[in-house]
C-alpha cells in the first residue's frame, strides 16, 4: 500500500509527465497527435517529434532533475542551506575548464570537454570548502556570500582570458542556460547526471547522516571524508555535464531543495525523488512559458 | 573495560590532554568532572575517535580505537557530545533509526525497528516521534539523541553533558535513566558532567580533571570531600551528607 506521501509522490511525477507531454507538441513547426499519425507530410512531424522535441524534452528534465539534487548536496556538504553550485562557484569554474579546452585542444571529444569541465568544478568546489574552513565566523549569510566572490573572480579570469581570445561570445553561449539548440545527438551526455542521480540516491543515508555533522557521522562508523568527496564528485559533475549540454541554470538548485526541505525535512532518502521531480518539472514549466510568451520566438531558460 | 594509556592532545602548543592514563571499569556509571577546560571533553573525543589523539592509545575492549574500523567500534561504542547540529530537520523517528545505521547500513530490519521502538518508549518520546527536530524544545531534543544513541545499542556510551539544556526534573529523569540503563542493560555509561551533585548521586566511579591531568579518582565518598573539592575547583565547598547521599554546597 502507498503511503499519503508516496500517493503525492505519484501525482507529482504524472503532473510532470503531463508537462512533458505538452512540451513535446509545442513549437514552431506543426507537431500534434493528428499530423503524427496521418502520414501525408513524409513522417516529417514524426521527425522533428525524434529529433527535436523528445530531446529538448529528456534534455530539460534530465537538467531540472540533477542540478536540484547537485545543489541539494551541495547545501548538506557546506552545511548551509543557501548554497548551490552557482553561488560556489562550482559552475563558474566549469565554464573556466570548458574555456581552457576550448582554446588549449579545440579538437576534443564533448566526453573530453565535460571531463576537464568536471575536474575545474571539483577543484573550484574544493577551494570553496577549504576557504569556508578558514573562515572562523561562519554566519549563516557569509557562506553564500564567500561562494559568490570566489565564483566572481573565478569568472572575471574566464572572461579576461574570453576577452582577450576573442571567444566572449562563446562563453556567453555556453553558459546561459538554454535548451533551444538541444537536437538528438546534443543531449546524450545528460543521461550521466542520471546516473549520478542514481548514486546520490543510493547513498542517501549516509549524505543526511554527514548533513548531522562530522562527530555525529563519525559516531555511526561512516567515514565523514569519505562522504564528503563522494558528494564533491556527483556536484561537480552533475553541473560540468549541465553546463557542456545546457549551459548555467542559476538558482534553480538553491530554491528547489529549499521548499523541499519545509515539506518533507532532511532526511535525504525521503526528499531526493521529490527535489527531482520538482526541479526537472520546475524547468520544464519556465522552459514552455519560455517558448508559449513569444511564440514563434524564444526566452532562454537561463 | 576502557584503557588509557598516557593519552597526550595539544592545539599548537596548548596541551589540553597531558599525559592521561586511566582504566574505566566496564559496568556501571562512571563521570568526569572539574573545571572548565580542564580537557574533559577532550578526553571523551579521544576515546571515542572523533579527535586523533597526538600520542598514546585507548583500548575499548581491547580494540585500538584508531585502528579499529569505524563501522566496528560504532558496534561498541557511542558517543553523543554536546553541540548537536540542530539545523537538520530530521524526525525524531528518523533520527532515532540512524542510531542502528552501524547494523542496517541504511536498510532497517524489523529487528532495528524493534529497537528504534524501544527506545522510543524508553525516553517517553513515542508521542512525538513524528515531529522534526527543530520544532522540539531543547530537552525534548536532548532526549531525542540519547534516545539515538541507546539505539545504537553499544556496550560503552559516552555521554557529554547529557543534562545540558535539562530543567531539574528531566536532568533528575536522565540520570535516573542512565542508572537504569546502566543497572538493566547492563551498558557501561561515561558521563561529563558539570553538576557534582549528579555525579555524586548516581555515579559508582567518579574521575575528577584539572589542567589535562587526572587530579583525582575514586567512588563517590571519596571525591565528594571538602579537601579534594578545594583541590579540584579552588574554592571552599562544604559538604553534606542527604539520606546518604554526599552534597556539596557550592552556592554561597
Amino acid at each position: 500500500m502507498l503511503d499519503t506521501n508516496q500517493k503525492q509522490l505519484v501525482i507529482a511525477v504524472l503532473a510532470v509527465s503531463g508537462l512533458a507531454i505538452l512540451s513535446i507538441f509545442i513549437g514552431v513547426s506543426d507537431v500534434t497527435p493528428q499530423t503524427l499519425f496521418s502520414n501525408s507530410e513524409d513522417g516529417r512531424a514524426l521527425q522533428v517529434l525524434l529529433i527535436s522535441r523528445i530531446p529538448r524534452t529528456l534534455a530539460i528534465l534530465l537538467a531540472g532533475a540533477s542540478m536540484a539534487v547537485a545543489g541539494m548536496i551541495m547545501q548538506i556538504l557546506a552545511r548551509n542551506h543557501f548554497v548551490e553550485p552557482s553561488t560556489a562557484g562550482t559552475v563558474e569554474s566549469a565554464g573556466l575548464g570548458l574555456l581552457v579546452v576550448t582554446v588549449l585542444a579545440p579538437e576534443t571529444t564533448v566526453i573530453g570537454k565535460m571531463l576537464v569541465a568536471s575536474i575545474f568544478a571539483l577543484l573550484g568546489t574544493f577551494l570553496f570548502l577549504r576557504v569556508l574552513r578558514m573562515i572562523p565566523l561562519r554566519s549563516v549569510l557569509v557562506v553564500p556570500l564567500v561562494g559568490i566572490m570566489l565564483g566572481g573572480v573565478i569568472g572575471a579570469i574566464t572572461t579576461f582570458f574570453a576577452y582577450r581570445l576573442d571567444l566572449l561570445q562563446s562563453l556567453n553561449a555556453w553558459l546561459t542556460g538554454s535548451f533551444a539548440g538541444i537536437l538528438s545527438g546534443r543531449y546524450e551526455l545528460l543521461w550521466i547526471s542520471l546516473g549520478l542521480m542514481i548514486i546520490a540516491y543510493i547513498a542517501a543515508d549516509r549524505f543526511t547522516v554527514a548533513g548531522m555533522g562530522q562527530d555525529f557521522t563519525t559516531n555511526l562508523g561512516l567515514n565523514y571524508n569519505r562522504v564528503m568527496t563522494l558528494g564533491l564528485i556527483i556536484v561537480s559533475m552533475v553541473t560540468a555535464v549541465v553546463v557542456v549540454t545546457v549551459g548555467m541554470i542559476p538558482f534553480l538548485g538553491l530554491i528547489v531543495p529549499n521548499v523541499v526541505r519545509q515539506m518533507q525535512g532532511d532526511n535525504i532518502r525521503r526528499t531526493t525523488p521529490w527535489v527531482m521531480v520538482i526541479g526537472a518539472g520546475f524547468v520544464l514549466f519556465c522552459d514552455i512559458i519560455g517558448r508559449v510568451i513569444r511564440y514563434p520566438y524564444e526566452i532562454l531558460s537561463g | 573495560m576502557i584503557e588509557i594509556k598516557d593519552v597526550s592532545k595539544s592545539y599548537d602548543k596548548t596541551v589540553v590532554v597531558d599525559g592521561v592514563s586511566l582504566k574505566i571499569p566496564a559496568g556501571g556509571i562512571t563521570s568526569i568532572i572539574g573545571p572548565n577546560g580542564a580537557g574533559k571533553s577532550t578526553l571523551l573525543a579521544l576515546i571515542s575517535r572523533l579527535l586523533p589523539m597526538n600520542s598514546g592509545q585507548v583500548l575499548v575492549d581491547g580494540l585500538n580505537v584508531t585502528t579499529t574500523p569505524g563501522d566496528a567500534l560504532a558496534r561498541k561504542l557511542s558517543i553523543l557530545r554536546q553541540d548537536n547540529h540542530i539545523g537538520s530537520r530530521l524526525t525524531v523517528h528518523d533520527l532515532v533509526t540512524f542510531g542502528r545505521y552501524p547494523y542496517s547500513k541504511g536498510r532497517p530490519t524489523i529487528e532495528d525497528l524493534k529497537h528504534v521502538r524501544m527506545a522510543l518508549q524508553y525516553l517517553n518520546l513515542e508521542s512525538m516521534s513524528g515531529r522534526f527536530l527543530d520544532e522540539l524544545s531543547g530537552g525534548q531534543r536532548q532526549r531525542a539523541f540519547v534516545a539515538m544513541v541507546l539505539c545504537q545499542d553499544t556496550d560503552y556510551v559516552l555521554l557529554d553533558e547529557p543534562l545540558n539544556n535539562l530543567d531539574m526534573k528531566h536532568a533528575a529523569a536522565m540520570m535516573k535513566l542512565l542508572r537504569r540503563t546502566a543497572d538493566e542493560l547492563g551498558k557501561t555509561v561515561v558521563l561529563v558532567l558539570h553538576d557534582v551533585n549528579f555525579a555524586s548521586c548516581y555515579s559508582d566511579y567518579i574521575v575528577a580533571m584539572k589542567d589535562g591531568k587526572i587530579a583525582y579518582r575514586g567512588n563517590p565518598s571519596e571525591i565528594i570531600r571538602p579537601d579534594i573539592m578545594r583541590g579540584i575547583y579552588d574554592m571552599d565547598i562544604a559538604v553534606q551528607d542527604v539520606d546518604g547521599k554526599r552534597i556539596a554546597i557550592y552556592y554561597a
